[in-house]
């Protein structure tokens, strides 16, 4: 009989960055999928082309730099694959190779790979990309079924719920099928991939500043990419803040830009920048001490 | 007679290259980020720069004895307006469209690190020929510094260097080198570069 010695921890999840990047990759096939059956091959094409250049990009970066290749964490699949689900169906394809490159090189790598960066860098390269090529990040795609007249953006038409909840309108390729993406969030709570509180409360906080502002409720969750956003951007691991109360701040933060953003900002739509802002402010919000450590009492002030 | 040669061309290297505003000493930021939106204002600010430098360098060390320590900061920044008024008097009859296009970041000049730097850190403590070196040296480093920026930021915003379409027709321009965005990416880019190559040359004379 062998007896076998060994400090804590016993007992181990089998969680590891790949199992929980392969989880987020499931959950965003319904979306891949939504994408190419109302944009047709040309989304196919747009997703592909940023993945396999965010993984070719994550690649030459690791070889380059003489670092232990990782490309096997899945990481850069999903960055590459959330970059391509946010561009329109129309984006040409150099545009999507800088974005990957961008994404990985200068936002990820550069301060110091997976795990250091302070944004998320699909949507950092998004906010590059739509503040390079403002035209063809809003162009709006005509797949034959739509009017003549395509607008950038939901936010101005006016389709029915029913078409904007399947997704039946233009946008970016992955953000229009509510369905998907809302099966999409299911996974991923069931997984346990990702915990409930930043979507709901993002978009929560996002629709009752919206009515207070007048804005439909349903409006503001099926237009534009409020629903894409936080429920796959916002929740990253990496630039979210730890612990729950400051993950509810964070939210509310991301909802509340997003309604101000447009209502009066000058961009039609703002999750992108709402969440990179609240991704710059999360590391101040886990400093919010929330957790009493056990035996600690407050330190009572002095002459009393 | 050859020894003080030698610190002359070292004094003006020290500029160019060793302790180069923009990239060694990281001094006069705001100019750098807000005109190398082409090469030419680059270049154009680089040297209005130079010629202050140049200018305020010579008169602050020939009055070095005369100036009373106390009050030195209002005494250099007298001499550095002096010039400053000067060169924007002079841009703005010969070069109006640099004039233009440099805006408020001409008069600015007076309140650039580099050349209160300067002032303070060599020109009160060393001899009116080396000032002057010294002078030209900084201003030379900031001026190469400026355009490299400045060229970057046009080939890539807008598919030309010094206005001169290089990239074609077909080049869809990159807008957001040319914004401010564009500036710190570039600066911040071109700093870790230069600073992994000081790295790995220090790395290859310590082997």
């Amino acid at each position: 009989m062998s007896l076998i010695l060994s400090s804590a921890p016993h007992i181990r999840a089998k969680d590891n960055t790949q199992r929980l990047m392969l989880n987020v990759i499931i959950s965003l096939l319904p979306c891949v999928a939504a994408g190419i059956y109302y944009f047709g091959w040309r989304a196919a094409l747009v997703i592909a082309v940023s993945t396999v250049s965010a993984v070719a990009a994550e690649l030459i970066w690791q070889k380059l730099a003489r670092k232990k290749v990782r490309i096997y964490d899945l990481s850069a699949v999903v960055t590459g694959l959330l970059l391509g689900l946010t561009v329109p169906p129309s984006a040409p394809w150099w545009m999507l190779v800088i974005g990957s490159f961008f994404a990985i090189m200068v936002v990820k790598q550069l301060f110091g790979g997976i795990g250091d960066n302070f944004l998320n860098p699909a949507l950092a390269a998004r906010a590059v990309l739509l503040a390079s090529w403002p035209a063809l990040m809003t162009a709006g795609y005509n797949v034959g079924r739509f009017d003549a007249v395509t607008t950038p953006t939901p936010l101005l038409s006016s389709a029915s719920t029913m078409d904007l909840l399947l997704g039946n309108v233009t946008g970016a390729v992955g953000e229009t099928c509510k369905i998907a993406i809302l099966l999409g969030f299911v996974w991923l709570l069931i997984t346990g991939t990702i915990r409930w509180e930043i979507p709901v409360i993002t978009v929560a906080s996002a629709c009752l500043l919206g009515w207070l502002l007048g804005t439909d409720p349903l409006t503001t969750v099926l237009t534009g990419g409020l629903l894409f956003g936080a429920v796959y951007m916002a929740t990253d691991y990496v630039t979210s803040p730890m612990n729950r109360l400051a993950r509810i701040l964070y939210a509310v933060g991301i909802g509340v830009i997003i309604v101000l953003i447009r209502k009066y900002g000058s961009y039609p739509e703002g999750v992108t920048y709402a969440i990179l802002l609240m991704n710059i402010a999360a590391p101040l919000f886990d400093r919010i001490p929330v957790q009493r450590i056990y035996g600690h009492t407050k330190a009572k002030k002095e002459g009393k | 007679m050859s020894e003080k040669k030698a610190n002359l061309g070292k004094v003006f290297m020290n500029g160019v290259i060793t302790e180069n505003p923009t990239f060694r000493l990281v001094l006069g930021t705001c100019p750098t980020l807000a005109v190398t939106t082409s090469a030419i204002n680059g270049a154009g600010m680089g040297a209005a720069a130079t010629f202050v430098l140049l200018g305020s360098n010579i008169v602050i060390s020939a009055l070095r004895k005369v100036i009373p320590d106390k009050v030195r900061i209002p005494c250099f920044i007298v001499v550095i307006c002096m010039f400053v008024t000067i060169i924007q008097l002079v841009m703005q009859a010969f070069l109006p469209s640099l004039y233009e296009s440099l805006g408020i970041f001409l008069p600015l000049i007076v309140v650039n690190c580099i050349i209160l730097g300067r002032a303070e850190a060599f020109a009160s403590k060393n001899p009116v020929v080396a000032s002057a070196v010294d002078g030209i040296g900084m201003g030379l480093g900031f001026t190469l510094a400026l355009t490299l920026i400045g060229c970057i930021r046009e080939l890539a915003g807008n598919g030309s260097i010094f206005g001169i379409n290089v990239l074609g027709t077909a080049y869809q321009p990159m807008l957001l080198m040319i914004l401010p965005a564009g500036g710190f990416l570039v600066y911040g880019l071109l700093l870790g570069i230069i600073n992994a190559l000081t790295n790995r040359k220090k790395g290859a004379a310590k082997a």
